[in-house]
């Protein structure tokens, strides 16, 4: 069973940049101003039926498009298995379902909100679309949603019965819940993502996203690059425990940090949140080539999908994107090997592994 | 094949018991305590039997040992949780690598959908403290971190087949290797929310509900939360702990046919049974009992009816559906009726399925209607099927 290389064969996935039409990473990056980085969102009738459509709320288009393209890029027609990971949920949905509770007094409701607003929709309207009958599945779990889904997959491939799973991540902002967010103090009034990391000041931006993988372990020559490993803990003691995680966590794959090329951190803008960076570039991570990704995508619980999503067209391309590069510096080429280490809001760690075939 | 999947013990708490001795007490009575709204409020107190738990939030807050303001999602969810770590036996689990695998439907909603009241009128007003644990994830995190679990937490959330994914992920997990005991199951407590969602499908009876009969008119909503402790065998040499009965078998498969409504052949309903005996290596006439899914609408009891069927014929096992005593817990039903499945192996019981007077005209073959202890009950087959087509079903396994 340990003997199970996971391959990434396709990806897909809608964020506030224009990721979706693109199998690499593209060629700008678009500026957000304000604190609320919203999708850039495909044309949906390219890819499901203008009927169907017309009944899906945003989240659900967005999670049913991403997969969709991702299973099209894979040449696959129904995955072995379908695992979606949502910290929120269907939130749209569930607003207008408790609008009308209100509205209405609990009298003469229609279905159709409620229908939608149940957390597995996304997973369950992807496998209604495609007729798959086979293993599905929904992880809710805050900032370890989409690696929940991504261990889950993982299993399923090391157990064998299956060849292939299409694993993804959603999560939307809606007025309600950015205003909800905003109270909590999550937020920076005043900056956009231009200057998100020298901001040394309190609050993050919004983002959201909808992230589809195929994995499989099956080799081919498709496939863009090999998820070599992925871990996730909580709540670890003190700096010490991250840094002794991601020592082991390389050593457990028989490496070091010499052997990888790039680090995809989640820095978020938070000076809080961001210590523990500033902590491992002076120590583990020290002269080590490291990209950020929350200035393109926002942050929110699965917004590690995004940076799986950039690792995994990074490798493929085998160097850094010049949209990503410092002036001063050129892309780096040959890149075979990608960390990422991203934390949700202090709790929740992640670890992925990320190498060319 | 791989190393058994030990269950040592099992925790509940419902509208017919708060514990399992209460439970199995109300079981062997064939006591239900589906009736008018005591808990909730809500405009349809009065037309819309529901099976709550007969306990406030205050004195299910003092049960549980968390603040009174905490959901009540995660109220119901701490109590059975304690109560399966106890009666399981594993005490000092830190010494291994443990994990608390939770599902529910509502989350925090309880507390949300009273919060929205004030904050739709006023994007500044409400009480913050009312929707911070509005996510499914955070009851989780409230039990494991109440719980001392920090080494792997998650939570599942598939709609009513939830607590029977996170049973059957947990057992996965320890076949994997990465886990030596989890700590399994589910919770939801009852909402205006979900109660208005199910009465605007039109599939809530305005009695106390028929599973399985000719003429059901659909299924009562009820609330709680079940958990059970799963052991690898290292885990259970390790802590000298003599397990109750095994998970042999599982399966997860997707009925695709509509968000709501089952296919009329069952499809998802057969081929996750199916699914399950396969990796069980059991043949249908090894299975002793069905804990049905049996809502009591008319379309999922047809449904299932019809793949116990095609899955069955001849020789139908002894069946019933336990949600005629609990409701229809939803994110909880899977975990709570792998809990009734357990004591079944265990001690041998079956379970009536209350209200049943007219065998289904399609199916050959009708549940039991009284409680019986001592029979022999080898492999207990436990089904739970959601919204958006997901189907799930466990077998449970004697020693």
């Amino acid at each position: 069973m340990e003997d199970v290389n996971i391959y990434i064969q396709a990806v897909a996935g809608i964020s506030p940049q224009q990721t979706f039409d693109t199998t690499s990473f593209p060629d700008t990056v678009i500026q957000h101003t304000g604190n609320r980085l919203s999708c850039v969102e495909p044309e949906y009738d390219d890819l499901i039926d203008a009927k169907l459509i017309r009944r899906m709320s945003r989240i659900i288009k967005m999670g049913t498009a991403a997969a969709v393209k991702c299973l099209q890029r894979a040449a696959i027609e129904i995955p072995d298995g379908i695992i979606v990971g949502t910290a929120y949920g269907c939130l749209q949905d569930t607003e207008i379902f408790l609008q009308r509770m209100i509205d209405y007094n609990e009298e003469l409701l229609t279905p159709t909100a409620f229908i939608q607003s149940t957390h597995n929709t996304v997973g369950a309207q992807i496998a209604l679309l495609l007729q798959c009958h086979n293993y599905n599945n929904t992880f809710v779990h805050k900032g370890f949603s989409f690696e929940s889904a991504l261990l889950d997959a993982v299993m399923l491939l090391k157990e064998g019965e299956m060849k292939n799973v299409l694993v993804g991540a959603t999560d939307e902002i809606t007025n309600a819940s950015h205003d909800i967010l905003t109270r909590f103090g999550l937020y920076k009034n005043d900056i956009g993502s231009k200057d998100l990391y020298n901001s040394n000041s309190k609050g993050t931006i919004a983002g959201e996203g909808a992230f589809f993988f195929l994995l499989t372990n099956q080799p081919s020559e498709r496939s863009l690059a090999k998820l070599g490993a992925t871990e996730f803990f909580y709540q670890p003691e003190n700096n010490e425990t991250i840094e002794e995680n991601i020592i082991s966590f390389l050593a457990a794959q028989s490496l070091t940090i010499n052997d990888i090329d790039i680090i995809i951190t989640g820095r978020n803008g938070d000076k809080e949140n961001d210590k523990i960076y500033n902590e491992l570039e002076g120590s583990v991570f020290a002269n080590k080539q490291i990209i950020n990704y929350k200035h393109l995508c926002g942050e929110y619980p699965t917004a590690s999908s995004f940076a799986f999503w950039m690792a995994s067209v990074i490798i493929k391309d085998g160097s850094i994107p010049k949209a990503l590069s410092s002036q001063d510096q050129l892309p780096s080429a040959n890149v075979k090997t990608i960390l990422v280490y991203n934390h949700y809001l202090m709790d929740h760690h992640s670890l992925f592994l990320v190498t060319a075939c | 094949m791989h190393k058994p999947v030990y269950v040592a013990g099992g925790g509940i708490i419902s509208s017919i018991g708060n514990n399992i001795t209460e439970c199995i007490h109300a079981l062997e009575n064939s006591n239900s305590f589906i009736g008018e709204m005591q808990y909730l409020h809500s405009t349809h107190q009065k037309t819309l039997p529901v099976a709550e738990v007969k306990k406030t939030n205050a004195e299910l807050a003092q049960i549980a040992n968390l603040p009174c303001g905490t959901t009540r999602t995660a109220l119901l969810s701490m109590i059975a949780a304690k109560e399966a770590l106890l009666n399981s036996g594993v005490d000092n689990f830190n010494r291994l690598r443990t994990g608390f695998i939770s599902a529910n439907s509502v989350g925090g909603m309880d507390k949300t959908e009273d919060f929205f009241k004030t904050f739709s009128k006023d994007h500044q007003a409400g009480r913050l403290r009312d929707v911070v644990h509005h996510e499914c994830g955070s009851a989780t995190k409230i039990v494991a971190d109440k719980l001392g679990i920090k080494h792997l937490v998650t939570t599942i959330s598939t709609a009513c087949s939830s607590s029977a994914n996170a049973v059957f992920f947990g057992a996965r997990l320890i076949n994997n290797n990465i886990l030596d005991i989890v700590i399994a199951g589910g919770t939801d407590s009852l909402t205006r929310f979900t109660l208005n969602g199910f009465n605007s499908l039109m599939i809530l009876d305005n009695e106390p509900c028929k599973p399985f009969d000719e003429n059901r008119k659909g299924l009562n909503l009820g609330e709680g939360a079940g958990y059970i402790v799963l052991l690898s065998e290292k885990a259970a040499t390790t802590l000298n702990i003599q397990p109750v009965c095994t998970v042999s078998g599982y399966c997860n498969a997707n009925d695709a046919y509509h968000q709501t409504a089952s296919s009329s052949e069952g499809t998802g309903s057969y081929l996750s049974m199916k699914g399950a005996l396969q990796k069980s290596g059991l043949r249908p006439s090894d299975i002793s009992y069905i804990n049905l899914h049996g809502t009591g609408t008319k379309n999922n009891d047809a449904s299932e009816g019809a793949a116990v069927k095609q899955l069955f014929q001849p020789h139908y096992p002894r069946m019933s559906s336990t949600k005629s005593f609990t409701g229809h817990t939803l994110g909880a039903s899977g975990a709570i009726e792998a809990v009734f499945s357990v004591l079944a192996v265990q001690h041998g019981f079956i379970y009536p399925n209350l209200r049943f007077t007219t065998q289904m005209k399609e199916l050959p073959f009708a549940p039991e209607t009284t409680f019986s202890r001592n029979q022999a009950v080898n492999h207990v087959l436990s089904n739970s099927f959601g919204f958006g087509g997901n189907c799930s079903s466990l077998i449970f396994s004697k020693l």
